[in-house]
């Protein structure tokens, strides 16, 4: 066990691409953590996914030993935080589990959205900030302009940032004496009962469920019945130990360690980030401050493209919530698109992630349904409903009022595309409430509707401002509005994935949009296809398709019928991308790309 | 034994050009005309023709056709022997068709006695064009009046003659192609096909991203095309095929009713039915591996396969509905083993009946006029 003034607990915070995992890994490597042969690059993000799109899904930490200057040996514990808004809980339990953060900018790039967001969670934590600038080898570094964008955008005194190249390896040393010298050493007293934070969660196909904690006051030791506080379930302790990165067994861990536990745990929906852990017989008597159940804010539906892989489905999105108890899931029952389930997810990004952990690592064929939010519907009865899927919107006489979620968006955006950002927050209904400049670039804060931002807002901020915008928000409450469900009619019949909602005073501009693009998306066919939107019974907006009117081949001889026949094979292969509704078959791409709002 | 032995038609592929028309994806090279292995190449294609003959043994011929390439460019000589070779093998029919394909030049028009000496009965010009502009951009090696002229002694020299016209050409518009059919008309042969301009991929005009006609003007076209040859009395039998009552070409009527046929020479396409089982043969497409490989082991045969009933179903179907006549359905379960219905989809098959494109009853599968001319669709939809 390591006194509490030797241990120093950190986490490291940055924009995505601006090296967190680079430098992390040589942190790592500097204290031998792993030899050079085992450290493959960026050891931390360890599943595929977060590899591929250099983002943090799950914490991790590792145990450090550092033998510093003054020839004192350290243990210091890294926390790997999430990267991202849709994790913002997460994140701030992680933050809350160390003393110090790291906060890493390029600095031929500058402090973008996502860092500020997290900054200020670690400043909420009451976390010891040290300004790191990365990258500085970098010909188009401008570590003096952006140590300025620190103080100015931030508030952070950056005269003594470190300039490190993480790449290179150059102000390693520096920066591990930092976080000694410059962040505080944990309190704690190792007499007072268990209080040990739960930071995060994950299933292990031989451990089973793997809890990561940090021990606030008293000693979580191997055997020790343990008490979830808001989870009121009592567990055994199994194992108990840290990772180096690679994992090592202790006895206990002490007051202000970091470690993980195992505890015959079967899914992880039964562990709650920010929950805390006490003794069973002599538990604390209050819990962790910042505890906070996870909600789902934003809903698709996922859908099998053969019928008959609605059983693997139903398996593989139960495999995953073994890791992530986030992510909720009902079946649902479509006329359009069949058997499925409506899903629920922190954020858009978990969305993707799911889906695409659901097509890549369980090989499924998924059709997706464009997201949605959670709308909560005043009946005239009185009765109060949670509506999580538009196609099951009420008629419109039984409701009083449609209350929808807001958020809270941060953008950072270089001056020139201001004027287009200003205008994209407009037209989805955002109202300002901060705009400040910073140097050359515009901090925009705007209230908007989730509704309009969970489909393409982020492509589209992307698009217009050539991907110099970045971009945070934080749930920001509900609030009534005059919202109508648009129903889509193809060859004169409702299908119902691809019914939205949106306010009034859209709805005719929306309807006609998705028919247009609707237009685009089905290809024509051998008769004529109308394409509707309609609010009730009435019609809004009306396309047709024209019907094919020739594609026969001119010739068709010997070697042509050969020829002739594959192709016909390879066109039947191709259909089975298409969903028969009716007579009429319609793309799956088609039911999340319709309601795409484009560049109109 | 069979009582009566199933009819055969025979291909005979020849590969060589004087150059590669622009439109063109056959199996055809451009050659020397002066440097052709046209000895090796018939003793080549006489090998296949025993080594064909061994397997169909007992089965008359009811047609032969030579097409390429330009067979034109053969000595009558050579196509004498393939003739009197076949003849002696499997033994013509009493009124056997023998085509041959022809271009229009002075120097092949002059062999035409020639072929019609070694037995050919029919010629086939490939004119494509009648006016010089166009057969200039389509690569071609001769001009309109050379065509008419080879026309002229095509109709004088064989009773039975037929030319090609691509039309839906590039900036062709409907005047000008109405005149130009007129032209093709008077001429008085009693078929022609008449076919719209594809561009296929691994074609010069597939390079040069040449388009195809839109999609409005290549309709009207069409029907434009069906209502003069209709008028002429030439109505279509086939999507691009055109005839006097009883002047069809037997030997492509025979790839459209799935009757059998032996192909041989370079990347020849061959279907032999045998005991209820199809075989689809393949020769080798490069003319000189074929070749080697005909000369050396008697054959040049790239590949043999059995097509599965389905297969067989779709071929059927592809085939034959582009027919006005449609698909009987007895001769169908004869040929794939398979009631007509077990090769459809119910639910396609309802869609299509109810919307007016396919008519089904107890005879017949058929197509209606305007569906014939979207049958790729209408087959994904049909086919199981």
């Amino acid at each position: 066990m390591t006194e509490l003034s030797h241990i120093r607990n950190f986490s490291i915070i940055a924009h995505i691409d601006h090296g967190k995992s680079t430098l992390a890994d040589r942190l790592i490597q500097h204290c031998g953590g792993l030899t050079d042969r085992e450290m493959s690059e960026q050891v931390l993000d360890s599943m595929d996914i977060e590899r591929e799109r250099g983002i943090t899904i799950k914490a991790q930490t590792v145990r450090l030993m550092y033998k510093a200057k003054n020839g004192e040996t350290y243990q210091i514990n890294l926390m790997d935080t999430p990267g991202h808004v849709d994790f913002a809980y997460e994140v701030s339990r992680s933050l809350a589990a160390c003393e110090g953060a790291l906060l890493v900018v390029d600095a031929s790039q500058g402090v973008e959205a996502q860092t500020l967001a997290n900054v200020y969670l670690a400043l909420g934590n009451d976390l010891e900030i040290i300004p790191v600038l990365n990258k500085i080898d970098l010909p188009a570094a401008e570590p003096e302009q952006v140590r300025a964008q620190i103080e100015d955008v931030i508030g952070l005194d950056a005269s003594e940032a470190l300039l490190v190249s993480a790449k290179s390896g150059i102000g390693i040393t520096e920066t591990l004496e930092a976080i000694v010298h410059r962040l505080p050493a944990p309190k704690g007293d190792r007499n007072a009962p268990l209080k040990a934070l739960l930071v995060d969660s994950w299933y292990d196909s031989y451990l089973g469920v793997m809890i990561l904690v940090r021990v606030v006051d008293g000693v979580l030791k191997r055997g020790q019945k343990v008490r979830m506080m808001a989870a009121g379930s009592a567990h055994q302790v199994e194992q108990v130990g840290i990772f180096t990165p690679k994992i090592a067994r202790l006895d206990e861990l002490g007051p202000g360690e970091m470690g993980y536990f195992t505890a015959s745990i079967k899914t992880v929906a039964d562990t709650n980030v920010g929950d805390t852990i006490t003794d069973d017989k002599n538990p604390a008597t209050e819990p962790l401050p910042g505890f906070k159940p996870s909600v789902p804010v934003v809903f698709c539906s996922l859908f099998p493209v053969d019928a008959a892989d609605y059983d693997d489905l139903r398996d593989s999105m139960g495999k995953l919530r073994l890791n992530d108890a986030s992510f909720e899931f009902d079946p649902e029952t479509s006329a359009a698109l069949g058997q499925g389930f409506r899903c629920g997810f922190l954020g858009l990004l978990h969305l993707e992630i799911i889906q695409e952990r659901l097509e890549r690592e369980f090989d499924l064929d998924l059709i997706t349904t464009a997201p949605s939010v959670a709308y909560k519907l005043q009946l005239i009865d009185g009765r109060q409903v949670d509506l999580h899927n538009p196609a099951d919107m009420p008629d419109p006489t039984q409701i009083k009022a449609i209350e929808e979620p807001w958020i809270k968006a941060t953008i950072l955006v270089p001056d020139e595309y201001l004027g287009s950002v200003l205008g994209l927050c407009t037209d989805r209904r955002g109202e300002q409430v901060e705009l400040t400049y910073v140097g050359n670039r515009a901090m925009v804060v705007y209230r908007l509707p989730l509704n309009e931002v969970v489909f393409d807002f982020y492509d589209r901020l992307k698009s217009i401002s050539r991907g110099y915008a970045s971009f945070d928000y934080e749930m920001d409450g509900y609030s009534e509005n005059d919202l109508v469900k648009i129903s889509i009619l193809v060859n004169n019949e409702p299908v119902d994935a691809l019914a939205f909602v949106c306010h009034r005073s859209q709805s005719e501009n929306r309807g006609r949009q998705v028919c247009e693009r609707l237009k685009d998306l089905i290809p024509r066919q051998l008769f004529k296809i109308p394409i509707q939107a309609a609010i009730g019974g009435k019609v809004v907006a009306r396309e047709t398709i024209s019907a094919m009117r020739k594609d026969v081949t001119a010739k068709c001889y010997g070697g042509d019928i050969t020829r002739k026949k594959k192709l016909l094979e390879k066109q039947k292969k191709g259909k089975k991308k298409m969903r028969q509704f009716g007579k009429v078959e319609i793309p799956q791409s088609a039911f999340i790309n319709a309601l795409k709002m484009g560049d109109d | 034994m069979n009582s009566k032995p199933a009819p055969l038609a025979l291909y005979v592929h020849w590969p060589w050009c004087l150059s590669k028309c622009p439109y063109c994806d056959f199996n055809s090279r451009p050659a020397d005309p002066a440097n052709l292995p046209e000895a090796a190449y018939l003793n080549a294609i006489t090998a296949e023709l025993n080594h064909y003959a061994s397997q169909t043994n007992g089965r008359n011929l009811t047609s032969i056709y030579f097409g390429g390439g330009t067979p034109s460019l053969m000595e009558p000589q050579t196509v004498a022997q393939v003739v009197e070779s076949a003849s002696r093998l499997w033994g013509l029919h009493s009124d056997c068709e023998i085509t041959l394909e022809a271009n229009p030049t002075s120097v092949e028009v002059a062999k035409l006695r020639g072929f019609r000496a070694a037995g050919a009965n029919r010629v086939s010009v490939g004119v494509q064009a009648l006016n010089d502009a166009d057969l200039r951009a389509l690569g071609r090696e001769h001009s309109a009046t050379q065509a008419l002229r080879a026309l002229d002694i095509a109709g004088a020299v064989f009773d039975r003659f037929t030319f090609d016209l691509i039309y839906a050409r590039p900036e062709q518009t409907l005047r000008a192609w109405e005149k130009e059919l007129s032209q093709a008309l008077a001429v008085g042969s009693d078929h022609l096909s008449l076919y719209q301009l594809t561009v296929e991929p691994g074609t010069e005009f597939f390079r040069r991203n040449v388009r195809e006609a839109d999609e409005d003007l290549a309709v009207k076209l069409f029907y434009l095309t069906q209502e003069m040859m209709q008028g002429a009395g030439l109505p279509a039998y086939e999507i691009s095929n055109h005839a006097r009552p009883g002047a069809h070409s037997r030997h492509n009527l025979t790839y459209w009713t799935g009757g059998d046929y032996v192909g041989i020479g370079p990347g020849a396409h061959g279907r032999i039915r045998d005991q209820g089982v199809t075989s689809a043969t393949h020769q080798i497409s490069d003319p000189a591996r074929w070749l080697e490989a005909a000369t050396k082991h008697g054959h040049g045969t790239a590949k043999v396969r059995i097509l599965s009933a389905a297969e067989r179903a779709a071929e059927l179907l592809l085939t034959g509905l582009r027919l006005p006549e449609g698909v009987s359905r007895e001769r169908f379960t004869e040929q794939s083993g398979l009631d007509i219905m077990q090769a459809l989809d119910p639910q396609g098959l309802k869609i299509l009946v109810d919307a007016g494109l396919v008519k089904l009853d107890d005879s017949t599968l058929c197509v209606s006029p305007e569906g014939r001319l979207t049958l790729n669709a209408i087959l994904e939809r049909l086919l199981v």
